[in-house]
C-alpha cells in the first residue's frame, strides 16, 4: 500500500518502521500496528510517499488493507533504527523470511547506489509466502529463493544456502529480517564466517515510541552487560552479535536486574 | 492561553498545585524523554514516572503484551534502572525541561519503600510521590501490599516518615480487592495525601493455537477502555467515603469525555496511560477536550466539577 506522507518520507531509512492506528475511532483495537517500511520516496506525483507491504492476517492489518484510495490513516513514523550503510562498496547479502523481507528491497536500492554488490535470499514455508516483487530484482546481483516444501527455488531453509553464497560472493555483511528463529540461525552462520550481521528483530509491541517497555529483547551493551532493550528504540535493526538469542519466554541468566525477579521476600509486619 | 486565564483548571494534591489536572500514568510515559518529542512536558499537570525500585530490574520475559478487546494486558514486571541511575539520569533531564514530576516508587519490602523515599528528598522538580503498592506483575501475589490494609498502612507510614518536607504522597491502589474503601481509609490514616485509582486489573489470555498462556509471565495487568467502568466505580465509592481526599483517577481514559466521567465520579486529576500507546499526543488531546467540555457545561473551575455526579 502506498501512503502519501509528505516530509516523513524524507526521514525514512531502510529498516525504519511506522505505527498506524487501526479500526477507526470507535475501534476496540487500542494499539497501533507496526509495519516495516518497504520503500520511501521523497518526490513524485503525490509528494513524499511511503510504501508498506500489508499481509492481512489479523483484524488490524485486515482493516488497513480494506482502506479505499484517498482514505486517511493516522501514522506515526519513521520509527526505530535503520540498517547501517557501509561507507565503502562491500559485498552484502540480504536475507529475508516470509513477508518480513519487505524492507530489504529499499535497502538493496541504497546499497546498489553506494556501489555495493547485493545478493538476496528469500525464504518461506511455501511459495505463496515469499514476498519478491519483480522490481526488487533490479537492484540485486542475484536472488535466491528457498521454500520448505520445495514449491519454488531451493527446497529447504535460507540457512541451507547461506554458507555457499557467503563463500561464492565473498560476503562482508549480512542484513536480515524475518522471524526471530531465522535471525538466530543466520547469526550463527555469520559468526562462523566472521561476517558482520545486522538484523531487524520482531517482538510484540504496544506503542512503538519507547514508552510501554513491552517489545524488549536482551542485548549486550559495549561493556558486555546484558540489558532488556526496547526493539522500537534500540532496534528494530541491531547488531546480531549483541543479541542473546533463544530468550523468548525467559530472561537470560546474568541480565542486569534479573536477580530482582523471582526473589520472594516476605512482608514482615514487625519491620 | 486565554482559556486558561478565564477558567480555573488548577488542581491540588496535598500542598501542591498543578496548572492542569491531566497527568501521565506511571509506566505509560517512559522517563518523559520519549513523549517530549511530541509536546512540551510542562503542558502536563505532572509527569508520573515509571515505578522505580531500589535496584535495577530486568522485568519479565517476553511476550509481555497481549491486545484484548478495548484494552491490553501487560506483564512488564517493573523493568527499570534502579533509583540511583534514575536520580543520576532521568531526574536532571526532567528538571531541565521544567516538568513537574511525580516519582512512582515500588518496593518488595516496607524497608525498600523507606529507602526510596529517603533518596527522593530534596529534589526540586519533585511535586509528589506515587507509592505503587498495587503492581499486579510481581512474582508473589502476597506482595501486592494494596490487597492488605495492614501492609498498605505500613508502607505509607514508612514513606511518610522518610520523605520529609511536605511532598504529597499518593497511594496507588488495586481494584482487585473486595473492599477498596477500607484500603483507602487505612492509607489515608497512615498519611497519604491522595489516592491513585486504579492500577491495572489482573488478567490472562490463552493462545489457543499454542495452547498456553500468551504472556511469558502467564498473567498480566489489564488496562484500557475495558476497565474504565471499574475505575469510575472505584473512584465513586472512595470519593463518597473520603470526600476530602484528592483522587488521581485513571483507567482507560482516551478522551475529554472519559476524563470528565472520572472527575464527576470524584477524581481531582486524571492520568492517561494506555491511550498514549495508541496516540502519543493523547494527554494533550484529553486536556484540551476536557477544558472545552467543562466550559461548555458552564463550570467556572475544575474544582466545581469534582464529584459532581454524587447524589
Amino acid at each position: 500500500m502506498v501512503f502519501s506522507v509528505g516530509e516523513m518520507a524524507l526521514h525514512a531509512k531502510p529498516g525504519n518502521f511506522v505505527a498506524i492506528s487501526v479500526g477507526g475511532n470507535s475501534s476496540a483495537m487500542v494499539l497501533r500496528r507496526a509495519f516495516a517500511i518497504y520503500r520511501a520516496s521523497d518526490r513524485g506525483n503525490f509528494g513524499g510517499t511511503i510504501e508498506l507491504v500489508v499481509a492481512a492476517h489479523g483484524s488490524g492489518s485486515r482493516w488497513l488493507s480494506e482502506r479505499a484510495i484517498h482514505d486517511r490513516v493516522d501514522m506515526v513514523g519513521p520509527l526505530g533504527t535503520s540498517f547501517g550503510i557501509p561507507t565503502e562498496p562491500v559485498s552484502a547479502l540480504l536475507v529475508g523470511g516470509g513477508y518480513g523481507s519487505a524492507p530489504l528491497f529499499g535497502l538493496a536500492e541504497v546499497l546498489k547506489q553506494r556501489g555495493c554488490r547485493v545478493d538476496i535470499v528469500l525464504g518461506a514455508s511455501n511459495a505463496n509466502k515469499i514476498y519478491a516483487p519483480l522490481e526488487g530484482k533490479r537492484s540485486v546481483n542475484t536472488m535466491t529463493l528457498t521454500t520448505e516444501d520445495g514449491g519454488a527455488g531451493v527446497k529447504g531453509k535460507v540457512t541451507d544456502v547461506l554458507p555457499q553464497l557467503i563463500e561464492k560472493h565473498n560476503t562482508e555483511i549480512i542484513y536480515s529480517c524475518g522471524p526471530m528463529a531465522m535471525l538466530e540461525a543466520v547469526d550463527k552462520i555469520s559468526q562462523h564466517f566472521e561476517v558482520l550481521h545486522q538484523c531487524a528483530v520482531e517482538e510484540s509491541m504496544a506503542c512503538g515510541i519507547g514508552v510501554c517497555m513491552t517489545c524488549v529483547i536482551p542485548l549486550k551493551d559495549e561493556t558486555g552487560t546484558i540489558k532488556m532493550q526496547r526493539s522500537c528504540i534500540e532496534g528494530p535493526v541491531v547488531d546480531g552479535s549483541k543479541v542473546i538469542w533463544g530468550s523468548n519466554r525467559q530472561i537470560p541468566p546474568g541480565t542486569l536486574g534479573s536477580q530482582a525477579l523471582g526473589v520472594t521476600s516476605t512482608w514482615d509486619p514487625d519491620s | 492561553m486565554s482559556d486558561f486565564q478565564s477558567f480555573d483548571f488548577r488542581t491540588k494534591f496535598g500542598s501542591r498545585y498543578f496548572p492542569s489536572p491531566i497527568f501521565t500514568a506511571s509506566g505509560c510515559a517512559g522517563s518523559g524523554k520519549e513523549l517530549a518529542q511530541f509536546f512540551d512536558l510542562d503542558e502536563l499537570g505532572a509527569v508520573v514516572t515509571k515505578s522505580i525500585a531500589v535496584k535495577p530490574r530486568s522485568g519479565r520475559a517476553t511476550p509481555r503484551m497481549a491486545e484484548t478487546p478495548s484494552g491490553m494486558l501487560n506483564s512488564i514486571g517493573l523493568q527499570g534502572p534502579g533509583i540511583d541511575q534514575f536520580l543520576a539520569n532521568d531526574i536532571p533531564w526532567l528538571q531541565s525541561k521544567g516538568a513537574r514530576v511525580i516519582v512512582s516508587i515500588s518496593g518488595e519490602t516496607v524497608e525498600e519503600y523507606a529507602t526510596l523515599a529517603r533518596k527522593l528528598r530534596g529534589i526540586n522538580a519533585l511535586y509528589g510521590i506515587e507509592v505503587n503498592i498495587s503492581c499486579p506483575n510481581v512474582e508473589n501475589r502476597g506482595l501486592v501490599f494494596a490487597c492488605d490494609p495492614v501492609a498498605s498502612r505500613a508502607v505509607i507510614e514508612a514513606v511518610r516518615r522518610n520523605i520529609g518536607g511536605d511532598y504529597p504522597i499518593i497511594a496507588k491502589l488495586s481494584p482487585d480487592v473486595t473492599d477498596i474503601v477500607s484500603i483507602a481509609r487505612e492509607v489515608v490514616a497512615a498519611g497519604a495525601d491522595g489516592l491513585a485509582l486504579i492500577n491495572t486489573m489482573l488478567g490472562m489470555v490463552i493462545d489457543v493455537d499454542a495452547v498456553r498462556p500468551k504472556l511469558a509471565g502467564i498473567t498480566g495487568g489489564l488496562s484500557g477502555p475495558a476497565i474504565r467502568p471499574v475505575a469510575v466505580r472505584a473512584i465513586y465509592q472512595v470519593h463518597a467515603a473520603l470526600p476530602s481526599t484528592p483522587i488521581l483517577g485513571m483507567g482507560g481514559v482516551v478522551s475529554g469525555r472519559d476524563a470528565l466521567e472520572l472527575i464527576f465520579a470524584g477524581a481531582s486529576g486524571v492520568s492517561i496511560g494506555t491511550a498514549t500507546f495508541g496516540n502519543p499526543t493523547a494527554v494533550i488531546k484529553v486536556k484540551e477536550e476536557l477544558l472545552g467540555l467543562l466550559r461548555s457545561k458552564g463550570f467556572k473551575s475544575l474544582q466545581d466539577a469534582i464529584g459532581a455526579a454524587h447524589v
